[in-house]
């Protein structure tokens, strides 16, 4: 019985790392960049979703797309301002930005906000229904159910829609899909956009789940989203799911039956063996670079 | 008989001059110096202590001062850094000749002033600074507050004895030494009374804010009571996931807890923690005290408002009881306090840690109220 509520437990955590690794595989698959500004993007999604419940008084649901648009937007921006103009500058130029990025919204977070975890409203019942001895609480399955939602929702935009075959495309060949009559821009501009909302979705329903709202909240389940991507198969939309539940469940079978203080230690010891077997990650393709 | 007389009448002749040549050396003010951070990082302990170490004084001068003389009070922030600390407390022992010192809040900092202390021979009071060892450094070092494992022995006592716990489990926080400094002496306390712990269990705190693994673990055992001995932001988060997880086990906690209500609600209701003060205890002292802060600072005094308070009047009663700023005097009569606190009745033990009652507080329907005052047996 301990087992399945430990599973259930890692269910929760695990599907919010899957829609913040969402995030990183995605822009990753496009432009071939670790955006590490994503777990800010998530902060302040978070934030945004705490002022539209706790200040302007929207109901939950209202609240969450707020965010989602605020973060998409927030996240095409970033793109504009900071990744574009390097898109053809060596790949690591790109990867510190993204790191100033990710320091720079912290800290305008910081000046904005102030050091003080906010306390997030309890928007969604944390009752529990009680099946035999295990305890699900409302706010787990409204979790699961808009992460399992969207993951669904994404899947089909990306597999029947246009500008999905487009987005295919572009991760294939940006300069074949140029010759196709594919903007590139734009597409890249729609990766962003999702991956950012997503990530803002994932940032309010942690924030729900564990109710302090400050500047650093993004950094943690920023890096073990990054690492479910990694462990996936980065640039793999269904490797990033997998990924995220598996993470989750390791870290909380992990905490129940080992230790809460070795939890990171056998996550990331994880992380490094199937490296080691499987470098390019569970899903991931193993393909060679051409020279 | 006539040498009697004689005798007499060459006393009172005696006695009248000492009077007059000894007031004529000292200087026309005692003087207190104070260090306390009142910028940064650590600057709200700072000032709440500060505040009620001035209101303190401004009392006494008001009431006539200490040995018929004005006190004047050298205040000098060290912003919570060591080597500021130093610098401070050798300006007001070199240039200002302070006779007592009150200070300084913080642990890390007071250890570093207490052996200039001793060094200097200057009758020192703490506080609020916790740390064991900072009293063991000399005779002549004093704090106010309780110290760590004082508070986990109580808490585990009053767990035994008034809620009748039989099992008790205990989570803390293994990258703080506050919070498993009191999760051991808890430990230790009621394993002695007979008590099972059930859970045991350490989480790095800061970085980690997913507890419902280990609740579940906790869950599983079904103990009477949860000790979550932790700093209050991540006591909301414990409680919280305790309930959604349906644990029905009465919360309890340290003082790290004041504050809890300010981050959240229900998840706490009904649970009982250690304090220094109780802002709704009935006592006379208590109430004006809490007046006499507002009226002076606008705020809201807390439990290191009462603790700075209590160390202040502490000191300038042993000045009293000494009769004089003499060092040794006033050591002699720190170690002689018999004082009706805000935080408490006051005695020390050998090694200058004050033997007092903690206040145990209850939430009930959202508000903090005093549940009781407890001893350790």
């Amino acid at each position: 019985m301990q087992f399945i509520q430990q599973l259930i437990n890692g269910v929760h955590v695990g599907s919010i790392y899957a829609l913040i690794a969402l995030g990183y595989t995605m822009v990753y698959g496009i432009v071939k960049l670790i955006n590490f500004a994503h777990g800010e993007i998530m902060m302040l999604g978070a934030y945004v979703g705490f002022f539209a419940i706790g200040l302007w008084g929207l109901p939950f649901p209202l609240a969450l797309l707020v965010a989602m648009v605020f973060s998409a937007l927030l996240g095409v921006v970033i793109e504009r301002i900071a990744y574009k103009p390097l898109r053809n500058a060596p790949r690591i130029s790109a990867l510190i930005t993204a790191i100033g990025m990710s320091l720079l919204l912290q800290n305008i977070a910081l000046v904005l906000f102030g050091p003080d975890p906010q306390k997030m409203p309890a928007v969604i019942s944390k009752e529990a229904i009680h099946l035999g001895g295990v305890q699900i609480s409302y706010l787990t399955i409204v979790t699961l159910v808009l992460a399992v939602g969207f993951m669904i929702l994404l899947e089909l935009f990306i597999k029947r829609t246009k500008t999905g075959k487009a987005m295919r495309a572009v991760s294939q060949d940006k300069a074949a899909s140029t010759l196709m009559g594919i903007d590139v821009n734009r597409i890249i501009s729609v990766t962003f956009a999702i991956g950012s909302a997503l990530g803002a979705l994932g940032g309010v329903l942690y924030a729900v789940a564990y109710p302090q709202i400050e500047p650093y909240m993004g950094i943690m389940p920023g890096l073990k989203a990054f690492v479910a991507a990694v462990l996936g198969g980065i640039g793999s939309i269904p490797g990033a799911m997998l990924g995220g539940f598996i993470l989750g469940i390791m870290e909380s079978l992990t905490k129940g039956y080992i230790s809460s203080q070795w939890s990171d230690a056998v996550v990331f010891g994880v992380l490094i063996l199937v490296l080691l077997i499987k470098p390019s990650g569970l899903l991931g393709k193993n393909t060679r670079e051409k020279v | 008989m006539k040498k009697t007389a004689l005798v007499l009448v060459l006393s009172i002749v005696l006695l009248a001059f000492s009077g007059c040549g000894g007031a004529a050396e000292e200087s026309t003010t005692i003087k207190i110096g104070t260090i306390a951070p009142t910028t940064g990082q650590v600057a709200v302990y700072g000032q709440a202590v500060d505040q009620a170490v001035r209101l303190a004084v401004k009392n006494m001068n008001a009431a006539g001062g200490l040995l018929e003389k004005e006190i004047e009070l050298i205040g000098y922030d060290n912003k919570g850094d060591i080597t500021e600390s130093v610098n401070a407390f050798n300006r007001l022992v070199d240039n200002d000749g302070i006779d007592v010192f009150i200070g300084a809040v913080i642990s890390s900092t007071t250890l570093t002033i207490a052996p200039l202390a001793v060094e200097s021979g200057i009758p020192m009071i703490s506080a609020t600074a916790t740390n064991l060892e900072i009293t063991p450094v000399g005779d002549n070092i004093f704090r106010a507050c309780f110290i760590d494992p004082y508070q986990g022995v109580v808490m585990a006592q009053f767990a035994a004895e008034e809620l009748k716990a039989k099992r008790v489990g205990i989570l803390f926080n293994t990258a703080d030494d506050y919070s498993t400094g009191l999760a051991d002496s808890f430990k230790a306390e009621f394993e002695a009374a007979g008590g099972t712990i059930t859970n045991f269990e350490g989480y790095t705190g800061g970085s980690d804010k997913d507890f419902k693994s280990i609740l579940t673990k906790v869950k599983a055992e079904a103990p009477d009571v949860l000790f979550l001995p932790d700093y209050y932001n991540t006591v909301s988060l414990l409680a919280e996931q305790a309930k959604e997880l349906g644990i029905e086990a009465t919360l309890i906690g340290g003082d790290g807890w004041d504050g809890v209500l300010g981050v959240t609600d229900e998840a706490v209701e009904g649970a009982y923690y250690a304090s220094h003060f109780a802002k709704d205890d009935p006592a006379e002292n208590v109430q004006k005290f809490i007046a006499e802060f507002e009226a002076e600072t606008g705020e809201t005094p807390n439990s290191f408002s009462a603790l700075g308070y209590d160390a202040a009047m502490i000191m300038m009663e042993a000045v009293q009881t000494a009769g004089s700023t003499d060092s040794a005097a006033v050591v002699e009569a720190l170690k002689g306090t018999d004082y009706e606190g805000i935080t408490g009745h006051i005695q020390f033990d050998a090694d200058g840690n004050p033997v007092k009652s903690i206040s145990i507080i209850l939430v009930k329907d959202g508000v903090d109220t005093l549940y009781g005052k407890f001893d350790a047996k």
